[in-house]
C-alpha cells in the first residue's frame, strides 16, 4: 500500500510543472517530514549523499535549456531564464523524491515489508509466468547479504594488504586492476555461501513459492484508504495549479 | 525395546559422491547404527571421515546409494518415497550448519525464524506462536527484531536453532554447530540443545570435533573413512585413547592426564570424562595413599 502510494507521490512529483504546484509539493514534502517524526539530521544526511547528483542534474539544466530571454552569455555558453528556473524546479524535484522515497520506504518500512509489498503488488503478473516470488525472495537474500559481503570484502582487503597488494595509489587503470585481487576470493566465497545457503534452504522444507503462507499478512486499514483518497486529491490539486500557468511553465 | 523406539535405523549404509569425470568416489561404505527416539548421540571423526555426508542422508539432502535407512518412520530407500514424504522427513529432522552466516534467510530475526514454517503453509496466527515459542526456548525473545548480522556466532546459531524448532522437529542435527564460535557462543548453544533433548525428549546428534562437547553425550558414536569404528558411551569410548588416537582424534584432556598417569605405573581406577570426575579421581587416590602410608 505504501509502495502505491510512493509511487503515485513520484508521479505528482514530476506532473509539477509551476511554481505554484511546486510550492504544493514543497509544503507536502515539509508536512510529511513533520509528521512522520524522523530526526532531521537523518534526513540531511540522505540528501547530502546526493547532493553531487543534484548539482549535476541542475548545472545541466542551467547550461542546456534554451529559452527565449538571456539572461547572460559567458564565452560560448548562454544562460537563459528559462534554464534558471528548470534548474531550480529540477533540484526540487530530485529533493522532494529522495525525501519522500526515503520517507515511505526506508524509514518506516522493514525490508521484509517492502519485499513483501512487491511480491504482492506483482502477483497479477503471476498469471504469464513470471517468477514473482523467486524475485521478491531473491530480493530478501540480497539484503540479507549485502553487510555480510561488505564485511567479508573489507576482510579480504586487509588480507590483501598483508600480501603487499596496494590499493591506494597509481592511476585509475592501476587501482581498477588492484581490485582484481578483491573481486576474485570475494565471489568465489559467495558461491561458496550460496551453495550452503541453497541447502540450508532445502532442510527447511524450502521448494518455492507452491504452498507458501505468511508470518505477517498486511490488512488495508481505514487510513490505508485515507490516505490514498488524499494522494488522489493532491495529484488533482497539482494538475489544477498546473493549469493556471503562472509565471513560468516548462 | 520395539521397533518404535528406534528413530534412525541404519543398515550397511553405502554412499559415494559422483566426481565429475563420471567417476564415483565412495565415502561410506557400511554404516550399521541404530538410534533410539530421545538420544543424545555425538559423532566424532576426522575431517573428510564421512560425518556430514552421513548427515545429510538423514535428512534426503542425499540419497543413499544401497543399503537401509529408515527414519522417523519412513524408509527412504524405498521407490515410492513422494516430493510430500520428503518435506514431512524434513520437517522431522532439523539440521543446524556450521557456518552461522549462511543459513539465516531474512533480515529480521523472527522472519527468519518464521521461514520453515512459512515454507510447509502454516497459517499465519499458528506461525505467530511457533516463532515466539522458539525465540523463547533459545533465549532470544529479546531480539526478535533484529537484524542477523548484528548477532554474534552463538547468537545466530541460536536463531538457526529456533527456525529449526519453528516446524516443530522430532530430531535435530547440528553439523559442527559449533566449530566457528568462541566458547561462550558452544556453550549458549549446548545448552540450549541439551535442554530440548532433556526437556522436550528431542533425538539430538551433534557432530562435533570438540571431545569436551562429546563426553556431555548419552551415547559417542566414532566414524573413521566411512565406517563405524567405535559405539558407546563416552566413557567406553575414551577409555580407548590408543584407538581414537588410530582414527586421528583426541581424547578429553583429562582422559589423556589419567591415561598418560597410568603410563607412568600411577595407575587411577576408572575413566574420568569430565574435568570434576577427574579432579575427584586423583583426590581420591591421593587420599587413599595416604592412608595407606598411615596405615603401613
Ligand atoms: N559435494 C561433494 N562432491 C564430492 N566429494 C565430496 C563432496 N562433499 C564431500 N566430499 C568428499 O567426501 C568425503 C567426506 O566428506 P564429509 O563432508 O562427509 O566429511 P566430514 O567428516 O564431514 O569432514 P569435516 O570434519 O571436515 O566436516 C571427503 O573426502 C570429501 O572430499
Ligand atoms: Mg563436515
Amino acid at each position: 500500500m505504501k509502495l502505491i502510494l510512493s509511487i503515485l507521490y513520484i508521479v505528482c512529483t514530476f506532473l509539477c510543472k509551476n511554481v505554484l504546484s511546486f510550492a504544493l509539493l514543497l509544503l507536502s514534502a515539509v508536512l510529511l517530514l513533520l509528521i512522520s517524526r524522523i530526526p532531521p539530521r537523518i534526513v540531511l544526511r540522505s540528501l547530502r549523499a546526493l547532493l553531487f547528483v543534484m548539482l549535476f542534474t541542475a548545472v545541466l539544466n542551467l547550461l542546456f535549456t534554451k529559452g527565449e530571454t538571456e539572461l547572460f552569455a559567458f564565452w560560448r555558453i548562454h544562460v537563459y531564464v528559462e534554464g534558471v528556473y528548470s534548474a531550480v524546479f529540477m533540484l526540487v524535484r530530485i529533493m522532494v523524491l529522495i525525501l519522500s522515497t526515503s520517507l515511505f520506504l526506508t524509514y518506516t518500512t522493514t525490508p521484509i515489508a517492502l519485499t513483501d509489498a512487491i511480491e504482492s503488488l506483482l502477483s497479477p503478473l503471476r498469471v504469464v509466468h513470471l517468477p514473482v516470488h523467486e524475485f521478491a525472495m531473491m530480493m530478501t537474500i540480497a539484503l540479507r547479504f549485502i553487510p555480510t559481503l561488505m564485511e567479508e570484502t573489507d576482510k579480504i582487503m586487509n588480507a590483501q594488504k598483508a600480501r603487499g597488494v596496494d590499493f591506494s595509489s597509481g592511476g585509475l587503470i592501476k587501482r581498477a586492476k588492484a581490485l582484481i585481487p578483491i573481486l576474485i576470493p570475494l565471489f568465489i566465497s559467495a558461491f561458496r555461501r550460496a551453495d550452503e545457503l541453497a541447502m540450508a534452504m532445502e532442510c527447511r522444507c524450502y521448494r518455492g513459492g507452491k504452498g507458501r503462507t505468511k508470518m505477517r499478512v498486511s490488512h488495508l486499514h481505514a487510513s490505508d484508504f485515507v490516505a490514498l483518497l488524499m494522494m488522489v486529491l493532491f495529484g488533482a490539486a497539482v494538475l489544477y495549479l498546473n493549469r493556471l500557468g503562472l509565471f513560468y511553465t516548462l | 525395546m520395539t521397533m518404535n523406539d528406534i528413530y534412525i535405523h541404519a543398515k550397511n549404509l553405502v554412499y559415494a559422491y559422483r566426481e565429475e569425470d563420471g567417476l564415483k568416489m565412495p565415502v561410506l561404505h557400511g554404516i550399521s547404527l541404530d538410534i533410539k527416539r530421545g538420544e543424545y548421540v555425538a559423532v566424532l571423526g576426522h575431517n573428510g571421515s564421512g560425518k556430514s555426508t552421513f548427515a545429510k542422508l538423514l535428512n534426503m539432502i542425499l540419497e543413499p546409494e544401497s543399503g537401509e535407512l529408515v527414519v522417523a518412520g519412513r524408509d527412504l530407500c524405498s521407490p515410492e518415497l513422494t516430493e510430500d514424504d520428503l518435506f514431512a522427513l524434513r520437517r522431522e529432522v532439523g539440521m543446524v550448519f556450521q557456518n552461522p552466516d549462511n543459513q539465516l534467510v531474512a533480515t529480521i530475526v523472527e522472519e527468519d525464524v518464521a521461514f520453515g514454517p512459512e515454507n510447509l503453509g502454516v497459517p499465519p496466527a499458528e506461525i505467530r506462536k511457533r516463532v515466539d515459542e522458539a525465540l523463547e526456548t533459545v533465549g532470544m525473545t529479546a531480539y526478535a527484531r533484529h537484524e542477523p548480522h548484528r548477532l554474534s556466532g552463538g547468537q545466530k546459531q541460536r536463531i538457526a536453532i529456533a527456525g529449526v524448532l519453528a516446524m516443530r522437529p522430532s530430531c535435530v542435527i547440528l553439523d559442527e554447530a559449533t566449530a566457528m564460535l568462541d566458547p561462550v557462543g558452544r556453550r549458549e548453544v549446548i545448552e540450549t540443545v541439551e535442554r530440548l533433548n532433556r526437556e522436550a525428549g528431542m533425538t539430538v546428534i551433534t557432530i562435533t570435533h570438540y571431545m569436551n562437547e562429546a563426553a556431555r553425550a548419552d551415547r559417542v558414536v566414532v566414524i573413521d573413512d566411512g565406517r563405524i569404528l567405535m559405539d558407546g558411551t563416552p566413557r567406553e569410548v575414551f577409555s580407548q585413547p590408543e584407538k581414537l588416537m588410530a582414527a586421528g582424534l583426541d581424547v578429553p584432556q583429562c582422559t589423556a592426564l589419567v591415561h598418560a598417569l597410568s603410563e607412568e605405573g600411577i595407575s587411577l581406577k576408572g575413566t574420568p570424562i569430565t574435568t570434576e570426575e577427574c579432579a575427584d579421581l586423583i583426590c581420591r587416590a591421593l587420599e587413599e595413599k595416604k592412608n595407606g602410608n598411615r596405615n603401613a
